[in-house]
């Protein structure tokens, strides 16, 4: 319903975010990830967040940052473990943070299903294992499926690459992975850009997210990255 | 049978020979990643990596490195002419929907019927963690395994049932190891094949069954015939 809105700060951007809110943060390690918005939703202070993200933070930054400082309540990803993945590991060691281990596959299309309206679906990843213990399974066609449920969430937090001035987005090479997903799955979409373009500007048929899914932008200069990637 | 065992580049050679022209292929990370050091030129290989391209290229280095353009493993890489990007719902709806001919994965254990292990050593300190695993293994149109045959205090990785967490069930057609390549997988009925050898490497399928504890059916000479 509402248009696009484009904001100065990232400040204003994340202050709608509430104290236990479910966040879906785009990004596969760091790329993609939208570490403008992480920074501002930590100096926001929401605490006792549910954080969607592939991974659970790398290094000191971003999500990473987000963790240690304990603001994150429970996490849904499918790689938690990496070599720099220091604060989450000694936040799931003290008990001080749940995890919902996800393959990705599943990640993706759980988020992909709930911007979709899809109630559930029956998926072969997993069937079998552990991670589908206690799940409802269907063979069809000779084949085993597992029932899997959308992912909702009341913001996501997204990196694109550019945004027009309707809010439509194009993301760059591989840093688009769960943006277009999470922008259509969240009740409330916030997006970092490199660059916003006047309307027109971007080739329609080269838009990956319509505005339609965007609520709020903010343009964040190239150099915030720096050294910080 | 060649005189000895394939050290990890002509294991990854040997991976390579069979890929056939024109394929798109899933490498996973660690040992499988060698095999695209192995495709000829002209191979008309496409790789895919699940983070969402098609078209990958060789590792990045110097001024080719582009924090935005990273593999499964998060090493940055290079695009190819003709590569093309995609979201992780596309990158998975098109490695379930077996569009993918085939994936070479890493694996703890693979079981004769053709489960694999390979997400998790079931250690209960360890910290969990699947990717895309899960997904890869039931999705390609050929799971192949690249593995040592043997884990370093000498146990069989090969075995008749998979003792650590299943990454899929029935997923695995063919294991290539440094001293065999074996095929695996079940029958039309879903029992479990009696494993059948290819090809070994400075070991005789005699030994191998020995070694493996398993029965395996010799069919070597069929395929150099």
């Amino acid at each position: 319903m509402t248009l696009t809105r484009f904001v100065e700060t990232t400040r204003e951007a994340v202050a709608p975010i509430t104290d236990g809110a479910t966040v879906m943060i785009s990004g596969f390690g760091t790329a993609g990830q939208p570490i403008a918005l992480i920074d501002a939703l930590i100096d926001h202070g929401a605490t006792d967040l549910t954080i969607v993200n592939n991974n659970a933070g790398n290094g000191d930054e971003g999500l990473a940052r987000l963790i240690q400082l304990g603001r994150v309540r429970k996490i849904l990803c499918s790689f938690p473990r990496q070599s720099d993945s220091w604060h989450f590991d000694a936040a799931y060691r003290a008990g001080q943070i749940e995890l919902e281990l996800v393959p990705q596959g599943n990640l993706a299309e759980r988020i992909r299903a709930a911007g979709a309206g899809i109630g559930a679906f029956y998926t072969p990843t997993g069937y079998g294992t552990p991670l589908a213990a206690g799940k409802e399974t269907r063979r069809i066609d000779g084949r085993d499926y597992v029932l899997e449920y959308p992912i909702h969430a009341d913001v996501a937090l997204v990196k694109a690459h550019k945004a027009d001035g309707v809010g439509n987005l194009v993301y760059r090479k591989t840093a688009r992975n769960f943006g277009p997903m999470m922008a259509a799955a969240a009740r409330h979409t916030i997006v970092e850009v490199a660059e916003i373009v006047p309307t027109g500007a971007i080739d329609p048929e080269a838009v990956v997210t319509p505005g339609i899914y965007v609520d709020t932008v903010v343009q964040v200069d190239p150099s915030y990255y720096e050294g910080r990637l | 049978m060649a005189d000895a065992p394939l050290s990890k580049d002509e294991l990854a050679a040997r991976v390579a020979r069979d890929i056939p022209h024109g394929s798109y292929v899933n490498l996973g990370i660690g040992l499988p990643t060698l095999v695209s050091d192995h495709l000829p030129e002209g191979s008309g290989v496409t790789l895919h990596t699940e983070n969402g391209m098609l078209g990958m290229g060789p590792a990045a280095v110097g001024d080719q490195i582009d924090t935005d353009l990273v593999n499964a493993g998060k090493i940055a890489v290079t695009e190819l002419p003709g590569a093309s990007y995609f979201s992780q719902a596309d990158s998975f709806a098109m490695m379930r929907g077996g569009h993918i001919d085939v994936c070479v994965l890493g694996a703890f254990e693979v079981s004769v019927g053709g489960d694999l292990a390979n997400w998790s050593t079931g250690a209960p300190d360890a910290i969990p963690a699947v990717g895309g695993a899960m997904d890869l293994a039931v999705g390609a149109k050929a799971s192949w395994v690249m593995m040592n045959l043997f884990t370093k205090d000498g146990s069989p990785k090969l075995v008749r049932e998979c003792t650590l967490p299943l990454t899929g069930v029935g997923c695995v057609s063919r294991v290539y190891s440094e001293l065999a390549v074996i095929d695996v997988g079940r029958d039309d009925s879903g029992e479990p094949i009696t494993p059948r050898v290819l090809e070994t490497f400075g070991v005789s399928v005699a030994e191998l069954q020995d070694r493996l504890g398993l029965t395996l059916i010799d069919a070597t000479r069929e395929v150099q015939s």
